[in-house]
């Protein structure tokens, strides 16, 4: 095939409506937001601001409406009020062909994994890549679920093995694999380091440190995981009463007279949590003073 | 409008450079990937000094294409060169399809496995069997061991929430056999003889057999699809720790209220099914509505009767007994519950209908033909 024949074939399987990269400051942009099941209200006057590149951590007792919060952004709950901007388009009744140029744009980790139990590793990592991109080559999109498997930092031969056939641990990371199949701006995670041990999940919490990092991503992160949130998140959004009530680094959040926040910071997990840091911060120092 | 990432060919002294335009993104590479799998020529480098922003599948582009080539990367920012650095690290040349093998020993492995798979099937069939007769020897033994709440339960979904649409059902099947056989029989004129033709046929056949298939794809599958489930998001197994019986909890209940609603539901639709004959004589063919039923007292001898009620439960077992037992083969993910559900709903239609067959040649050899 000549070149200009390749190039009418692809822009005829392309979809439309796939956008640019997106370059604002905020990738999400949430104002009073409302959402309610029945007559029990989970979010009132909600607002939340996702900078651009930074992991944001996402606290709250059970029950404070974390999931539903990510359920919100991504377009499975619809909201009662208020408006949610991703990547600077309103999300609330978008039209079909608007919803390709947000939704080819992020990846969303759900706490079980959600993998598609009939497909391979590798081919849950195509589903995507085929929806919204059809112009590839198959040969590019198999080349592409390979090494996003190996990225995640799965065993190579894990791209043909089906989702029963792997621990729970390992889902997560095919779960990943999935989620950044599009190598999205935005990455969604609900609670990626729930039911981990503590040392696989001090690795995927590197995993997605270091992902975040090569890939530029922005994290909109679900965790109970109070190392987690030391480890790796830049911010923490607390929710408590239907709202964020606080945005901001630790230190600053330990700064709050908020009795919930002071009790989940200065709680005997928040505290050894902490302790594990600092520790780690001065055994790094340490080892930079004796080299 | 896209924006396409392409490239541009350049000759400086004797070296091949490729330079790369626009943004190297997994939602702008399909072109430049296809024209660079069929480019036909050397380069010698790489040019990226021109091109957009970049992602992993573009880095991974570029990466495999310099590498197909010998060719050397230049101009690539500090973005490109992390993600290039990152995807070279995590290349891999795994399978993404599950390993099959070819074709010549493929099918002789499927018939193998087959043959196999039959007769691990029957051991497991009987395995079960045993295991559920254990189970009622064991609540025989000890009565207060029987769910009775369960079994209300189960005798509620199968037979009485049934009525309904095994009466339509069987109300139908009555006008057609009387309609049908009115239009043979009259043409010797014995019209008459489609009482006879449809009292017997519904009380000794159709009424328990439509039954049996109507109780096999309405509760035979529910069965399957129930404890199939169960199995799944391992709620058998948490009944097991805890030391409840599956068999006692889930299966007794189930086949007993299968076994005793069967006859019921088989006698009720023969029923029906004579009076949906009655009605349709009465309409058509001039036979009085009453008159009709009490022809069917003469002619219709009482062993019919009794073959149909005897029958009955038997089907009911088997359909019982295969939903079970197709519920708990369950195992892996969401798409085996379905396939062992239409497993169990086949094979107790199948089963019933060969049981049917030896029923008839062993009651006519009885002499209740």
């Amino acid at each position: 095939m000549t070149k200009e024949q390749i190039e009418q074939a692809v822009a005829a399987e392309a979809i439309d409506g796939v956008a640019e990269r997106f370059e604002g400051d905020y990738p999400i942009v949430i104002k009073g937001l409302k959402n309610s099941f029945g007559s029990q209200i989970v979010h009132q006057d909600l607002e939340l601001k996702v900078r651009r590149g930074e992991i944001l951590g996402v606290v709250g007792g059970s029950g404070s409406g974390k999931s539903v919060l990510m359920r919100a952004i991504i377009g499975l709950q619809i909201p009662d009020a208020g408006t949610i901007e991703v990547f600077g388009k309103n999300t609330i009744g978008a039209e079909a062909g608007e919803e390709a140029a947000v939704r080819s744009r992020w990846g969303v980790l759900f706490q079980g994994g959600a993998l598609f139990s009939t497909l391979t590793i590798g081919e849950n990592v195509e589903v995507a890549l085929k929806q919204f991109y059809p112009e590839l080559d198959p040969e590019l999109m198999h080349e592409i679920a390979r090494y996003k498997v190996v990225l995640s930092g799965l065993p190579a031969d894990t791209a043909s093995k089906y989702p029963s056939e792997l621990s729970g641990g390992m889902r997560k990371r095919a779960g990943l694999a999935r989620a950044l199949a599009l190598d999205p701006e935005l990455l969604f995670l609900d609670e990626p380091t729930a039911g981990l041990d503590p040392i696989s999940a001090a690795r995927f919490d590197e995993l997605i440190l270091e992902l975040a990092d090569t890939l530029d991503l922005t994290v909109f992160l679900i965790t109970h995981d109070l190392d987690t949130l030391y480890a790796i998140c830049d911010r923490v959004a607390v929710l408590a009463d239907g709202k964020v009530i606080a945005v901001g680094t630790i230190p600053e959040l330990l700064e709050s007279d908020h009795p919930w926040i002071q009790e989940y910071f200065n709680g005997p997990r928040g505290r050894a949590a902490r302790a594990s840091k600092s520790r780690a911060e001065s055994m790094d120092k340490r080892d930079k003073a004796g080299a | 409008m896209r924006e396409w990432a392409g490239y541009s060919l350049d000759e400086d002294g004797g070296r091949a450079r490729l330079v790369l335009s626009g943004p190297l993104l997994v939602s702008s590479i399909g072109a430049l990937d296809r024209e660079l799998r069929v480019f036909v020529g050397k380069v010698d480098e790489i040019d990226m000094s021109q091109a957009g922003a970049i992602d992993t599948v573009g880095a991974w582009t570029v990466l495999r294409f310099s590498r197909e080539q010998g060719a050397k990367i230049t101009g690539a920012g500090e973005q490109a060169r992390r993600l290039l650095k990152a995807v070279e690290e995590a290349e891999s040349t795994a399978d993404i399809e599950p390993p099959r093998a070819r074709l010549v020993r493929r099918v002789p492995e499927e018939v193998g496995e087959e043959v196999v798979g039959w007769a691990i099937g029957i051991r497991q069939m009987l395995g079960f069997t045993g295991e559920v007769i254990i189970g009622s020897l064991g609540v025989l033994r000890h009565p207060s061991r029987l769910r009775v709440k369960a079994i209300v339960r189960q005798l509620d979904l199968v037979g009485v929430s049934a009525l309904g649409i095994i009466g339509l059902m069987s109300f139908l099947i009555g006008i057609v056999i009387a309609q049908q056989g009115a239009a043979q029989l009259e043409q010797f004129g014995a019209e008459i003889y489609t009482i006879n033709l449809t009292g017997r046929l519904s009380m000794r056949e159709l009424g328990v057999l439509m039954t049996a298939i109507m109780v096999a794809g309405r509760s035979g599958s529910a069965f399957a699809a129930q404890i199939g489930t169960m199995k799944l998001t391992e709620e058998i197994d948490a009944m097991r720790t805890i030391g409840v019986s599956p068999v006692e909890a889930l299966m007794i209940p189930r086949i007993v209220a299968a076994v005793f609603m069967m006859p019921l539901l088989g006698f009720y639709s023969s029923m029906i099914a004579i009076v949906g004959g009655a009605t349709i004589a009465d309409l058509t063919l001039g036979i009085p509505f009453m008159t009709f039923l009490k022809r069917i007292q003469e002619v219709v001898p009482l062993y019919d009767v009794w073959v149909g009620l005897i029958k009955a439960p038997v089907f009911g077992l088997i359909v019982a007994l295969t939903g079970c037992y197709q519920g708990m083969q369950v195992k892996g993910n969401s798409e085996e519950v379905g396939l062992r559900t239409t497993m169990a709903v086949v094979q107790a239609i199948f089963m019933v209908i060969v049981l049917d067959a030896f029923f008839a040649v062993f009651f006519s050899e009885v002499g209740w033909g």
